[in-house]
C-alpha cells in the first residue's frame, strides 16, 4: 500500500478491481464504508461475480476474468480523449513529456526487440533519448511526437469502448459510466484509491494490470495525495516483512538483489546498482546502495566481513538464472534436481498450481521437512486420503519430517502489514506438547550443521562458520536482539557530516541516514533502521493519537521506511509545494522545509525551486507512463489473453498470449483448449476461510463446511445442474468433485459476440483439519507464471463441468 | 456472580411479578443492524460462537453461503443471504443477520409457561434463564420472528442473549465489537434511532427512496432494530416479517389442539429434566380454557 | 409463593400456556429465583496484545489467559478480542479474526515431531534430537555432493540448488531474517514465500 488503511476514508472514489477487499479484507474495508458515509464516497467494483464487496457497492461491472488490462488501457484513452487528467500534475511530476528513443516501436502485439526463441525481449529501445550530459530529452510542450503521452495516446486508441466490451464481456453502457466516475478525481482536490489483491497478481500479465492502474492514478494525479495511491492489500500477515526481509529467490533484505553469477566481483555488482540520476539536479536514493549492501554484511559476517575481502562478496551465492521461484522448484523437483525441501509454514500441495504436479514433485524428493503449528495436506501427501488424495505410501520413498511449531500467540515478535507498519506482539501462553518456535528450530539445525562441518568439513562452509550469532542465548535468541540486529549499530563512533553529532560506537542507530560503506556501521535490514533505537522498541509504541483525524497516526508503532505512513507524499503538494487539497494536507512547503503531518518523502529542506521530482527512488524523479525497461513484457501495458482463453486475442490473433509469460514446456503440455474445456474458471477466498489454516478452526469449519463452485444460473440450467447438487469440475490437469453453488451473481459474458459462463471456484478445501474434505481448487489450475514476479495464473484458466454423483466417502 | 438485580427486571414469564419501579432511569439499549454497511462476512456469527462457546456440528454445503443452515440451540445468529432482482434488473444481494430482536412486548415471554425463564431486564434485554426452561416450545410458537430453538438434548430453549454478561459489565454484545464495517451498532435505543435518521437520510440521497428503520410497533417495538434500504418490504431480507405479531401460539391454543399440546408438554417435560419436580393433575380445566379465549379476545381486539 | 393460575393469567395476558403448565405442576414449583446473567468471564483474565495471524490488515488483538501468570498457574488462552485501540481495527475482528481462539485450540495443532521413513505408512513420534540430527546429517550429505562453489567460467558462485526452502509469511520478522541468515550462509537460492500465492 502507498497510502494507510485508515487513508482510505479520505478518498471520493474507492474503484475495487482485481481484488475482492469486503472478503479478503474485511477490518481494512470497513474504510471504505467510512469513506461512504463520511466522506460521500462512491464504492466502484468490477469483477468477473457480484462479491459481497459488490453487495455494498454504488456501482457494479462484471468482466471476464484476465481481460482488466483491455478495460484499464480503455479508461487511459478515455482519460486522454476527454482531457480528464490533473494537468499540471502530470506535466511535473510523471515523464509525460520525456523523449523516446527512435527504435521503440509496437507492432502486431509486440514490443520493438523481440527474440521469438528465447521469449524475452531485447529491451535496449525501451529508453529515452538522451543528451550529451546523460540526461533525458525532454519537451514539456508534448509537441514532440515521441513524448511518452503521445506514444501513450497512440498505443491505447486501438482501446474503443465498442473494443473493451468485445474483450471483456463488460457491458459498454456500465463501462462507460465506471470511466465517468474515475475521469472526476482528476479534480486536484478529489481522489481515487485503487484497492486490489491476488485478483490482479495472479494473472500471466499480472505485474501490468496493476502497472495500468498506477498509470491511471499518475494521470489523475492521485498518487502520493490523501485517500489516494496503489493499495494492494496483500495476503498473509507478514507477507510484507518476509519480502521486505528477502525471504525470496533473488533478494537480500531491504529489496537489495542477490548477486547474479555474471556479477564475478563487488565492483562489478555495484555497477548496476547506482542509478545515476536521468534529470539535472535530481537525486536518485538508491546511490546509497552500497552503504546497504556493506551494512548488511558487516551484520551477518561481523569481523569476518571485511575492506580486504570486498566484505564477504564471495560468500553470497550467486544466481545463475533470474529466479529460483516455486514453478521452477517445482519443475527442479519433478525432473530430481531437488532432493530436499523444507517447508516452514508453508503448505505448497495447497498453495501451488497443479496439484497433481506438485504431488509428483514431492513424491521425487528424498526428504521432506514441515515446520507447522498445523497437520498440514503437504506433510502427508504420502498417505492414502482417498480420492481426494490419492495416494500409494509403500511407493514413495521420500523421508518426511513433521515438526510441530508455535504459532502468534505463544511468541514475541513483530509483523509487518500491508500498509508497512511494523508491529510488535506479545506471547500469551506457551505452545502446546512439545512445540517450539521456528527461531529455536533453525538454530537447532544451525548449530548441528556447524557442528558436522567444524567436525567432518565438507563443501565450502565459511560462511556458515563465520556467521554472526552473537546472542544471548545462542540455542533461543530472543527476538528482540534480532530487531536490533535488523535496526543496526554503529561499530565506531561516527561523526554526522553536517551537524557534526557523534554517534557512539555500539549504540543503535536512529535510521538508515547513519549507514555508512566503510564497515563501520552494521544492520541487517536497512529500510528497518530507527525500528528499535536506544529509545527503545519504536514497533511497540502505542499512541492513537491522528492529527486531524486524517488516517496517518504516526506514533503508533513504526513504518518503514523512516516511519512514513504516505509513499510519495511530496506529489501531494503542488510544484511550488501547496497542497493540492487544502483540506487534506500531508506535507507542505513552509519557506524553510517541509512541514505537515507525515515524514516528508523528499530531502526535508529542498526547496520546490530545485525543481527535484518527487518520485526519488526513481532516476527521474518521475512517476513513469512510460516503464523503460523496468518490466518484461513492455513498457506499456497490451492486453494479452489468459494462456487458457476462451477467445482469440482480437487485438493481434497472431500474439494472443503474453509473449513472455513464464511456461515450462511440460507445463505447456497440460494446457486445455476451449474445445474441451469450454468455460472459464477463477479461483478465489471466501471470506470465512484463511487460505487452508482455518478449516483446522472449528468455527470457521461451521461457517463454510464444505467445498463448492459456483455456477450462473443459465450455465446450470443448460447443464441440468440442480442447487446444492454435486458436480464435476474439471480441467486438463485433474477434476474435482463437488457441491454447486446456482446463482444469480454470475451471469453469462458476451465476449465477442459469444457467450461466456465463468466458473467460480474458492480454495479452501483439503484432506486435513475440520471441514469436510476437498479436492482443492489447485486441482485444477495451470502451472503457469506471470512474465514480471512468475505468480501463478490462479485467476483465469479452463474447465469443463458436468452434474454427477457424490463422491465414494 | 454479576447479577442483574430483581430490582431490573421488568417482566418474567409465568408470574405476577409488578415491574419494579424505583429504578426508572435506566436507558433502554439497543442494536442497531445497518444492512446497508454489512458486508454478510458472518464475524457477528463467530465472535457470537467464540464468546458464547458455541459450537454446533458441522454441516454441509447447502446451495447458500448461510452456515448453518438456520438458527439451533448453539446458532444465535444467522446471516441470511437473499439474491434479489430489483424494478431495473439490478441484483441487489440483501444479506440480513437475523437473531432475537429483544421486543419490547416479547410474545416468548408472554407465551411462556415456566416461571421466570424468560425474563425481561429494565434496558430491554429479553434473556432466557435456562435453569428454569422446560422445553415446551411456547416460547418457538409466541416468537413473531421464528427465533427460539429447543435443544434435542436438554430439551430447553435458547436464543440471543444480546450477551447480557457483556452489556451488564458496561461492554457491548461480542456481535457489535467485531462488526468490521459497523454494520452492527450498539447504544441506547434513543441514540440508535438518532443514528439509524442519519443513516436513512444517507441511504435515501443515494437513490434508496424506501429506506428506513424497522422497529415494529407491533412487539412494542424491538431492542435490534435495522436499517434497510426497502423499509417498504422487510420480507425482501430473506422473510422479515413485514407486519411481526404475536398471536399465533394463541390461536394455536384452542378447541382440541389444546390436550394434545399439553401432552407433548409433558413427555418433554419428564423426559428431559423434571424428575425433581412436583407433578400436579395432568388435565386441563374448564377454568383454564374460558380464561384462554378470554385472554385471546383481549389480545386481539387490542389495537 | 404460591399463585393461582388467574393471577398467571392476568399478568401475561395470554396465560394459557401458563395455565396449562400450572395444570403439569409448575405452579407449585416453589418460590422463583432471581434471574441471573452469566458472570462475565474475563474479570480476572490476563490480558496480552498481539497481532491478527492472518492477512496483513494486521488487527490488534486482545488475547485473554486463565491464571494471574502465578508460577503454579499454566496460563491458557480461553478467549480472543479485537484491541479497540488499534488505529485500523478499532475493535473489530472478521470471522477468521474472531475465531483465533480455535485454531490456537485446533485439535490437529501439533504436539511432537514426527518421522515418517521411506515406503512408510504412518507418522511415529520421534525426539528432536533425533529430528534434528537427521535433517541436518541429510542436509548436509546433499550439500557436499551438490554445493557448486565455481560455475563452468571459473566464477565462484557458491550455490546450492539440490535443496529448497519455503519461507512461512506468517512468521515474525524475527523469525524470517535468522531464517535468511542460516539459508543464506548455506548457499540456498532455492528459497521463496508465500509472496505470490
Amino acid at each position: 500500500m502507498t497510502n494507510t488503511w485508515q487513508d482510505i476514508k479520505n478518498a471520493n472514489l474507492v474503484i475495487v478491481m482485481g481484488g475482492n477487499a469486503a472478503e479478503a479484507h474485511p477490518c481494512g474495508f470497513k474504510w471504505v464504508i467510512e469513506a461512504k458515509i463520511e466522506n460521500g464516497a462512491k464504492l466502484v467494483v468490477v469483477d468477473p461475480r457480484f462479491t459481497r464487496t459488490a453487495s455494498v457497492a454504488d456501482y457494479y461491472a462484471p468482466i471476464r476474468p484476465g481481460t482488466d488490462i483491455a478495460f484499464l488501457n480503455g479508461l487511459i484513452r478515455y482519460l486522454l480523449e476527454k482531457d480528464a487528467i490533473q494537468h499540471e500534475y502530470v506535466r511535473a511530476y510523471t515523464n509525460a513529456g520525456l523523449i523516446v528513443k527512435d527504435g521503440f516501436a509496437f507492432n502486431e502485439g509486440l514490443f520493438s526487440g523481440y527474440n521469438e526463441e528465447k521469449h524475452s525481449y531485447d529491451k535496449s529501445s525501451w529508453d529515452y533519448e538522451f543528451d550529451q550530459d546523460g540526461f533525458a530529452k525532454s519537451d514539456d510542450t508534448w509537441q514532440n511526437p515521441r513524448c511518452v503521452i503521445n506514444l501513450l495516446k497512440e498505443h491505447v486508441s486501438r482501446y474503443t469502448p465498442d473494443m473493451v466490451s468485445r474483450i471483456c464481456g463488460t457491458p459498454q453502457d456500465k463501462y462507460l459510466h465506471i470511466c465517468e466516475l474515475v475521469a472526476a478525481t482528476a479534480a486536484p482536490d478529489k481522489a481515487m484509491t485503487s484497492l486490489f489483491a491476488l485478483g490482479w497478481t495472479q494473472h500471466s500479465v499480472g505485474a501490468q494490470n496493476i502497472r495500468t492502474m498506477a498509470m491511471i492514478q499518475l494521470l489523475l494525479g492521485n498518487i502520493g495525495v490523501a485517500g489516494g495511491g496503489m493499495n494492494a492489500l496483500r495476503g498473509h500477515s507478514n507477507i510484507q516483512g518476509l519480502t521486505d526481509i528477502g525471504l525470496l529467490s533473488n533478494l537480500m533484505p531491504g529489496y537489495l538483489n542477490l548477486p547474479n553469477e555474471k556479477e564475478t566481483s563487488f565492483d562489478e555488482y555495484m555497477k548496476t546498482k547506482l542509478y545515476k540520476p536521468l534529470r539535472p539536479g535530481q537525486t536518485s536514493y538508491w546511490q546509497n546502495y552500497r552503504k546497504f549492501v556493506v551494512s548488511l554484511q558487516k551484520a551477518i559476517y561481523g569481523d569476518a566481513a571485511t575492506q580486504d575481502n570486498n566484505w564477504a562478496y564471495d560468500w553470497l551465492p550467486k544466481l545463475d538464472v533470474p529466479l529460483y521461484d516455486i514453478i521452477k522448484a517445482f519443475e527442479m523437483m519433478n525432473s530430481g534436481q531437488i532432493n530436499g525441501y523444507i517447508c516452514q509454514g508453508f503448505n505448497p500441495l495447497q498453495a501451488f498450481p497443479d496439484r497433481g504436479k506438485i504431488r509428483r514433485g514431492l513424491s521425487k524428493l528424498k526428504f521432506l521437512v514441515t515446520m507447522d503449528p498445523l497437520d498440514t495436506e503437504t506433510s502427508r501427501f504420502w498417505q492414502d486420503f482417498g480420492p481426494q488424495n490419492p495416494a500409494k505410501s509403500a511407493e514413495i520413498q521420500t523421508e518426511v519430517f513433521q515438526l510441530p511449531t508455535t504459532c502468534f500467540a505463544e511468541e514475541n515478535g513483530s509483523l509487518v502489514n500491508s500498509a508497512r507498519w511494523l508491529q510488535w506482539h506479545w506471547k500469551a501462553a506457551d505452545g502446546p506438547g512439545q512445540a517450539m518456535s521456528d527461531i529455536w528450530i533453525m538454530t537447532g539445525l544451525f548449530h548441528r550443521l556447524r557442528d558436522l562441518y567444524r567436525k567432518e568439513g565438507g563443501a565450502f562452509a565459511d560462511p556458515l562458520l563465520n556467521l554472526t550469532w552473537k546472542y544471548t542465548d545462542p540455542n533461543n535468541p530472543d527476538p528482540e536482539e534480532l530487531s536490533k540486529e535488523m535496526n543496526g549499530r554503529a561499530l565506531a563512533d561516527l561523526t554526522d557530516a553536517t551537524s557534526g553529532a557523534v554517534t557512539k560506537g555500539g549504540t543503535l542507530l536512529d535510521g538508515f541516514a547513519q549507514l555508512r560503506d566503510d564497515g563501520t556501521t552494521a544492520s541487517g535490514c536497512w529500510i528497518f533502521a530507527g525500528s528499535f533505537t536506544e529509545k527503545g522498541n519504536q514497533m511497540a509504541r502505542r499512541d492513537a493519537t491522528d492529527p486531524r483525524e486524517q488516517g496517518i497516526a504516526p506514533n503508533w508503532a513504526w513504518a518503514w521506511p523512516a516511519n512514513r505512513r504516505i509513499l510519495y507524499n511530496r506529489a501531494s503538494a503542488d510544484p511550488d509545494g501547496k497542497p493540492w487539497n487544502p483540506a487534506k494536507p500531508i506535507i507542505s512547503w513552509n519557506g524553510m522545509r517541509w512541514v505537515g503531518i507525515d515524514v516528508p518523502d523528499y530531502g526535508p529542506t529542498v526547496k520546490p525551486s530545485d525543481g527535484v521530482g518527487p518520485f526519488i527512488m526513481n532516476a527521474e524523479g518521475l512517476g513513469r507512463l512510460f516503464a523503460r525497461d523496468q518490466m518484461a513484457d513492455g513498457p506499456f501495458p497490451e492486453h494479452y489473453e489468459p494462456m487458457e482463453s476462451p477467445a482469440a486475442n482480437v487485438l493481434h490473433p497472431k500474439v494472443s498470449a503474453n509473449p513472455v509469460a513464464r511456461v515450462f514446456s511440460d507445463d505447456r503440455a497440460a494446457f486445455g483448449t476451449p474445445e474441451h474445456f469450454p468455460y472459464v474458471a477463477t479461483t478465489y477466498r471466501l471470506t470465512e476461510h484463511f487460505h487452508y489454516w482455518t478449516k483446522h478452526a472449528l468455527i470457521n469449519a461451521i461457517l463454510q463446511p464444505e467445498e463448492f463452485i459456483e455456477i450462473g444460473e443459465v450455465l446450470a440450467k443448460e447443464k441440468g445442474i440442480e442447487q446444492g447438487g454435486w458436480v464435476k469440475v474439471s480441467s486438463k490437469r485433474g477434476e474435482v468433485v463437488c457441491k454447486a453453488y446456482v446463482t444469480k451473481r454470475i451471469k453469462p459474458l458476451a465476449v465477442d459476440g459469444k457467450p461466456t459462463h465463468v466458473i467460480g471456484v474458492p480454495i479452501h478445501w483439503g484432506f486435513t483439519g475440520q471441514a469436510r474434505k476437498g479436492y482443492g481448487a489447485n486441482t485444477l489450475t495451470p502451472s503457469v507464471g506471470d512474465a514480471n514476479t512468475q505468480t501463478p495464473e490462479f485467476k483465469a484458466f479452463l474447465v469443463n463441468v458436468e452434474k454427477t454423483t457424490a463422491p465414494a466417502a | 456472580m454479576s447479577d442483574l438485580q430483581s430490582q431490573d427486571y421488568i417482566r418474567r414469564s409465568a408470574s405476577t411479578m409488578t415491574p419494579p419501579s424505583a429504578r426508572n432511569h435506566e436507558e433502554e439499549v439497543a442494536k442497531l443492524i445497518d444492512v446497508s454497511r454489512c458486508i454478510g462476512c458472518k464475524a457477528c456469527q463467530s465472535a457470537c460462537m467464540e464468546w458464547n462457546d458455541l459450537r454446533p456440528e458441522i454441516g454441509h454445503f447447502e446451495g447458500s453461503y448461510q452456515n448453518p443452515a438456520d438458527l439451533g440451540p448453539s446458532v444465535w445468529t444467522l446471516m441470511k443471504f437473499a439474491e434479489y432482482e430489483n424494478e431495473q434488473g439490478n441484483l441487489e444481494w440483501l444479506i440480513r443477520k437475523d437473531g432475537c430482536m429483544h421486543c419490547e412486548d416479547p410474545g416468548c415471554l408472554k407465551a411462556c409457561p415456566a416461571r421466570g425463564a424468560i425474563v425481561q431486564y429494565a434496558n430491554g434485554i429479553v434473556d432466557f434463564i435456562s435453569d428454569k426452561c422446560i422445553g415446551c416450545g411456547y416460547c418457538v410458537k409466541g416468537c413473531p420472528f421464528d427465533i427460539p430453538r429447543i435443544s434435542k438434548t436438554d430439551h430447553k430453549s435458547y436464543k440471543c442473549t444480546l450477551c447480557s454478561d457483556r452489556v451488564s459489565v458496561g461492554l457491548e454484545p461480542a456481535c457489535v465489537k467485531a462488526c468490521p464495517t459497523g454494520a452492527i451498532m450498539f447504544g441506547s435505543k434513543t441514540d440508535m434511532k438518532h443514528w439509524a435518521g442519519e443513516r436513512i437520510d444517507e441511504l435515501k440521497s443515494r437513490g434508496f427512496d424506501k429506506a428506513g428503520l424497522y422497529d415494529p410497533q407491533e412487539v412494542g417495538g424491538t431492542h435490534v432494530m435495522y436499517v434497510l434500504h426497502h423499509a417498504d418490504k422487510p420480507s425482501l431480507y430473506s422473510g422479515l416479517p413485514d407486519k411481526p405479531r404475536i398471536s399465533p401460539v394463541v390461536s394455536a391454543w384452542k378447541g382440541v389442539i389444546k390436550p394434545l399440546a399439553l401432552i407433548g408438554i409433558g413427555l418433554a417435560a419428564l423426559a428431559g429434566f423434571f424428575h425433581s419436580v412436583t407433578v400436579g393433575p395432568n388435565e386441563v380445566t374448564e377454568e383454564d380454557e374460558v380464561e384462554g379465549e378470554r385472554a385471546l379476545r383481549e389480545k386481539e381486539n387490542t389495537p | 409463593m404460591a399463585l393461582t393460575r388467574r393471577e398467571f393469567i392476568k399478568f401475561t395476558g395470554l396465560g394459557l400456556a401458563a395455565s396449562s403448565l400450572g395444570v403439569l405442576g409448575f405452579g407449585a414449583s416453589g418460590e422463583a429465583q432471581a434471574a441471573a446473567v452469566r458472570p462475565f468471564k474475563l474479570t480476572h483474565a490476563t490480558e496480552t496484545r498481539n497481532t491478527c495471524t492472518y492477512c496483513s490488515v494486521a488487527c490488534g488483538i486482545l488475547i485473554y489467559s486463565m491464571g494471574d501468570r502465578a508460577k503454579n498457574a499454566r496460563s491458557n488462552i480461553i478467549h480472543i478480542e479485537g484491541d479497540p485501540d488499534h488505529p485500523v481495527n478499532r475493535g473489530t475482528l472478521c470471522p477468521k479474526g474472531s475465531a483465533l481462539l480455535d485454531i490456537v485450540h485446533a485439535p490437529t495443532r501439533l504436539k511432537a515431531p514426527r518421522y515418517r521413513p521411506p515406503g512408510g505408512t504412518e507418522f511415529k513420534e520421534v525426539s528432536w534430537d533425533f529430528a534434528l540430527d537427521r535433517i541436518a546429517r541429510l542436509m548436509k550429505d546433499d550439500r557436499d555432493k551438490h554445493f557448486m562453489t565455481q560455475n563452468a567460467a571459473g566464477t565462484t558462485v557458491n550455490r546450492w540448488t539440490s535443496t529448497g526452502m519455503l519461507a512461512a509469511s506468517a512468521s515474525s520478522n524475527e523469525t524470517a531474517y535468522l531464517t535468511w541468515k542460516v539459508a543464506r550462509s548455506l548457499g540456498m537460492v532455492v528459497f521463496d514465500n508465500q509472496a505470490r500465492v
